[in-house]
């Protein structure tokens, strides 16, 4: 009987060569399990995180190739509509890609001084970036949601690792208690939206939106809630933030730089895609919550990180004022804001590593107090000037990205006529700045005969910073290429 | 950068470009060498620095003179999707403070010993020389405020890697006040170059800007305000001056005098091309109070130097006050109160850092600047004295030389609109005397102590060095027509722009002031 109903099922049509970035992904985490599994001996770092690297390259190809389709026959989708081939999809999958080499090659001298098992740190790696490619390319919110929960285990898992650290294990759980607290609305959400429009198909709840004027829009409007909830969560957006400065502290360097970095990028990737794409028909109802979320998330983030003594927590806090950067591009819900929120977390994710690759390469990850860096301009100056670079792009001082970036994000509130909320984003940029100073003083100004440290270097850590610092250079002073890739990347919904 | 250089099309050689691009270079080599060779550092530095210099000196003998408008500009697209262009210009007005740039530079280069770490001390320093340049050249909005901003990061580091005891404290106030001042200039520079496209293309070129006026009052005067904060902090204004005793008196020798030469110039010059240039009406309107905190300066900052202790500190209240004199002249909308503080600009720049040098060379022979500390160098010193009493007697305003030219046109000039500003701001010329020459009686005069004995006269280096600041003093306080006829046209062409975008009308110099004054005898009756 069972074979009866197979007969008449018919599968929704399978674009493979769509899939293909995060096919290859999910392979190579197989092949490292595997092989690490079948070998006599236990498979080296090298040999991981060679394939990590081959893994994200091939990826990164088949990306392009995506690209070029897109660009000579315009957006699809494939799998019912589920999973979309756009600019956005394309643009976040070669940003996840990014981060993925840069992390295999920060993790390669970590693993080996912390004593922590490769292979199954580099699968876990390679889950959660696939995962975070399907979060970025979905047109289903199930399927958006299966991308997070794989993006988000693999974290889980990967902050637990250094299991030598008590403080490991306790960012992990609460990453862990408070991301499925986060996932739960978020998947309240769904159902929400499913109740208000019939689907879970973001094409179908756009033309659905467009189509309909809603007598009673009560429950739309708590699935709107409850979604922004679960995602603000995830981008670590204030007053949903509490975990980060906890977790960040706590986890390995290299997977601080890829909580703060990827699963920041995807978790926008996911707000972008419901809120901008499917719920564009009401954004009068949505912009403005995010406008106070941003202005929240701005203050919150700028006024918390001068507080803090810990570089790894004023980094976090930084990052939670990031997030707020971004919303406010969200907040202008225009194209144009769009690709400033695009070209700003693209920017960023490249400071961010670069950032958390020199803090993790500085010391073991009990502490990192702010003395770890003094006379660090005077012991190892290529360093001390690179992170200079780095944390003046994140102040957003000009002929960096980072200046470049806010710009675009006040150009966009500017011109949804938001002056309040530019203003906002631009005092806090004054704020947040002494902070970043702090740290560049702690570097430079030494008194008579100080010596600063001399931190082990690995030089893979070297080729991740030199690329941040130069990507972060070169953006600031000819964005061109940049803005117009962000330009095509605004998200579209195709029908497939 | 390459391109910058090439690819002109009818001007011959794009020497505003160079301008900005050999000090960048330079600062690239000095990076560069070798760490085994420090001496080095400096002359490489001060080579281009130098050249720079000359560069601008070329400027000067290309510019010429009867031309109102921007000349030797040059454009090339940058980042053409947000409507944003390489745009340099020089005319009347930024000419002889990129003159003063070119020129500061390479002598303090020559003139400070950084002690340690030369090499970012020469590279900073050279960085900050084409940040300036930038900022004075800049006809693009956003390409002024990446200048502007960016000359803040070398200036930070001088004074946080240089600096004396408490220079942490210093670096930072003055890198986040000028931060926050700008942080607004930057929503409005959006808001104007937005809010003016009118569905055209966005730009931000300054000259269209100002020749479209596309925004209402209400929007031209809040956007105005927000320039305005950025540049009274920069200048700066009483009240938000208190960052300015703390970074001078804390920065490095080298750091003061390009601080005071050049970079509070940005300041006042920000106020003349993007104040009045693309707000006439709201220039008009806030004239009044922006021209009474003029005056407020010029009365605070005299009294509160008459009381410090501190030499350097007092020649850094010394700044706030002339600076005010600038404000008023610039808000008094004539003829010869704008050409007055254009010049006024440039004396300010030889007066005063000339003062920081010679402050910087006792402090390196007794390493103390206090007052109390200090008497009868004069008879130790006797050419160093003859050199400072010049350029505290130019600071003065004695006539004779540069400050004087300068003070005297800014008062005759606001004279005419602006009478009660004037007659109080013409106190604080008698001020300035007063704390001027009160510290240099406790100084230079009375009974040397033992160690005042033994602090050594000018080296021939130092008076090398001092010799080209004395030169423009002396020249300028006789002869300033080379500048003012320059300058006249640039401020003419304002003055008239002023006058036909708002309601103000520049009284006819020399009849109504005649008139009034016949009425006055007449009360007096």
């Amino acid at each position: 009987m069972g074979s009866l109903q197979l007969v008449g099922f018919v599968g929704p049509s399978v674009n493979w060569w769509a899939l293909l970035p995060q096919i290859i992904l999910l392979g190579a985490a197989l092949a490292v399990l595997l092989v690490s599994a079948l070998a006599p001996q236990r498979a080296s770092t090298v040999f991981t995180t060679v394939t990590t690297l081959c893994a994200a390259l091939t990826s990164f190809v088949v990306a392009l190739g995506l690209w070029s389709d897109v660009k000579a026959d315009g957006p699809s989708s494939s799998i019912a509509s589920a999973f979309g081939v756009d600019g956005f999809s394309i643009f976040f999958t070669v940003l996840i890609l990014i981060g993925l080499a840069t992390t295999a090659l920060l993790s390669h001298g970590y693993l080996d001084r912390e004593e922590m098992d490769p292979p199954e740190f580099h699968a876990l790696l390679l889950c959660s970036a696939a995962g975070a490619i399907v979060m970025a390319s979905a047109n289903d919110l199930i399927v958006m949601f299966l991308g997070l929960e794989a993006l988000s285990i693999g974290i889980y898992v990967m902050i637990a690792m250094h299991h030598r650290r008590s403080e490991a294990r306790e960012s992990a759980i609460k990453y862990f208690v408070l991301g499925a607290f986060s996932s739960a609305f978020l998947l309240y959400g769904i159902a929400l939206t499913y109740g208000a429009t019939g689907s879970t198909n973001l094409v179908h709840i756009r033309s659905y939106l467009d189509a309909v004027v809603f007598q009673d829009q009560h429950l739309l409007m708590a699935a709107m809630a409850l979604l922004l909830v679960g995602l603000s969560f995830k981008v670590a957006a204030a007053p949903f933030h509490f975990w980060a400065p906890d977790v960040y502290q706590g986890a390995p360097s290299p997977v601080t730089g890829w909580m703060a970095s990827i699963a920041k990028a995807a978790g926008f990737a996911a707000l972008l895609r419901i809120f901008f794409a499917a719920f564009a028909s009401h954004d009068v109802d949505w912009a403005p919550i995010v406008g106070a979320l941003a202005v929240i998330t701005l203050v919150i983030g700028s006024v918390m990180a001068i507080l803090q003594t810990d570089i790894k927590r004023m980094l976090a806090f930084s990052s939670v004022s990031h997030a707020g950067y971004v919303l406010v591009a969200v907040h202008s819900a225009s194209a144009t804001g769009t690709s400033a929120a695009l070209f700003y977390l693209f920017t960023y994710t490249l400071m961010v590593l670069g950032s958390f690759a020199i803090v993790g390469a500085m010391g073991p990850d009990d502490e990192h107090p702010l003395s770890r860096y003094t006379g660090l301009g005077r012991s190892r100056p290529v360093i001390a000037i690179g992170f200079t670079v780095l944390l003046l792009a994140q102040a957003g001082i000009p002929t960096t990205s980072g200046f470049i970036a806010k710009f675009q994000v006040i150009a966009a509130a500017v011109e949804s006529e938001s002056y309040f909320i530019a203003g906002v984003s631009m005092v806090t940029a004054v704020i947040g700045a002494f902070m970043y100073l702090r740290i560049v003083m702690a570097m430079y100004v030494v008194d008579e005969g100080e010596e600063g440290p001399r931190p082990i270097w690995h030089w893979t850590t070297s080729v991740v910073v030199l690329a941040a610092v130069g990507f972060t250079i070169i953006v600031g002073l000819v964005p061109q290429f940049l803005i117009e890739f962000a330009r095509d990347a605004v998200p579209v919904l195709v029908r497939g | 950068m390459m391109q910058l250089l090439t690819a002109q099309s009818v001007a011959s050689f794009p020497v505003l470009n160079a301008l900005i691009i050999v000090p960048v270079v330079g600062a690239l080599v000095v990076v560069l060498l070798p760490n085994s060779r420090p001496e080095l550092m400096r002359p490489v530095g001060a080579i281009f620095a130098a050249i720079a210099g000359a560069f601008s000196l070329y400027v000067m003998a290309e510019f010429s003179v009867q031309d109102p408008g921007f000349q030797l500009q040059s454009i090339q697209s940058w980042i053409p999707s947000l409507g944003i262009n390489w745009h340099v210009g020089v005319d009347g007005i930024s000419l002889w403070l990129v003159v003063l740039t070119g020129l500061i530079t390479p002598i303090v280069l020559i003139a400070v010993d950084p002690h340690h770490d030369p090499k970012p001390y020469t590279a900073w320093l050279l960085l900050l020389q084409a940040g300036s340049f930038g900022a004075f050249l800049a006809l693009d909005l956003f390409l002024f405020f990446v200048m502007f901003e960016i000359v803040l990061v070398p200036m930070y580091m001088l004074i946080g890697g240089w600096g004396y005891d408490d220079r942490r404290y210093a670096a930072t106030k003055f890198f986040l006040y000028t931060m926050a001042g700008s942080a607004l200039m930057l929503v409005a520079i959006i808001s104007v170059a937005t809010l003016s496209s009118g569905g055209q293309d966005i730009t931000f070129n300054v000259i269209e800007l100002a020749q479209r006026q596309a925004l209402s009052t209400n929007t031209a005067r809040l956007c105005f305000l927000a320039f305005v904060l950025a540049f009274v902090i920069k200048v700066p204004v009483v009240p938000v001056h208190t960052w300015l005793p703390d970074a001078h008196t804390q920065a490095p020798t080298a750091g003061s005098v390009v601080l005071a030469a050049v970079m509070l110039k940005l300041g006042t010059y920000g106020l003349l091309r993007f104040g009045l240039y693309l707000f006439p009406e709201a220039s008009v309107w806030a004239a009044p109070t922006l021209a009474t905190l003029g005056v407020i300066g010029v009365i605070y900052g005299a009294i509160v130097a008459t009381m410090q202790k501190d030499l350097k500190r007092l020649v850094a209240y010394s700044s706030v006050a002339h600076m005010g004199f600038i404000v008023l002249g610039i808000f008094a909308f004539t003829t010869q109160s704008l050409e007055g503080g254009v010049l006024q600009m440039i004396n300010h720049g030889l007066s005063t850092g000339a003062l920081f040098l010679m402050v910087g060379m006792l402090y390196e022979r007794r390493k103390t600047r206090a007052i109390s500390e200090l008497s009868g160098i004069q008879s130790a010193a006797p050419i160093f004295a003859g050199f400072f009493t010049v350029a505290m007697l130019s600071s003065i305003g004695v006539p004779g030389l540069n400050g004087f030219v300068g003070e005297f046109l800014v008062l005759i000039g606001s004279y005419e609109t602006r009478r009660w500003w004037t007659v109080i701001a013409a106190t604080g010329v008698i001020l300035a005397a007063l704390y001027l020459l009160w510290a240099y009686q406790r100084v230079f005069h009375g009974e040397p102590t033992a160690d005042d004995e033994k602090t050594a006269d000018l080296s021939l280096k130092e008076g090398l060095v001092l010799t080209p600041f004395l030169v423009g003093i002396v020249f300028l306080g006789v002869y300033p027509k080379p500048l003012l006829e320059r300058i006249e046209p640039a401020v003419n062409n304002l003055i008239s722009h002023l006058e036909d975008h708002s309601d103000y009308v520049q009284p006819d110099p020399g009849a109504p002031v005649v008139v009034e004054r016949d009425h006055g005898s007449k009360d007096d009756h």
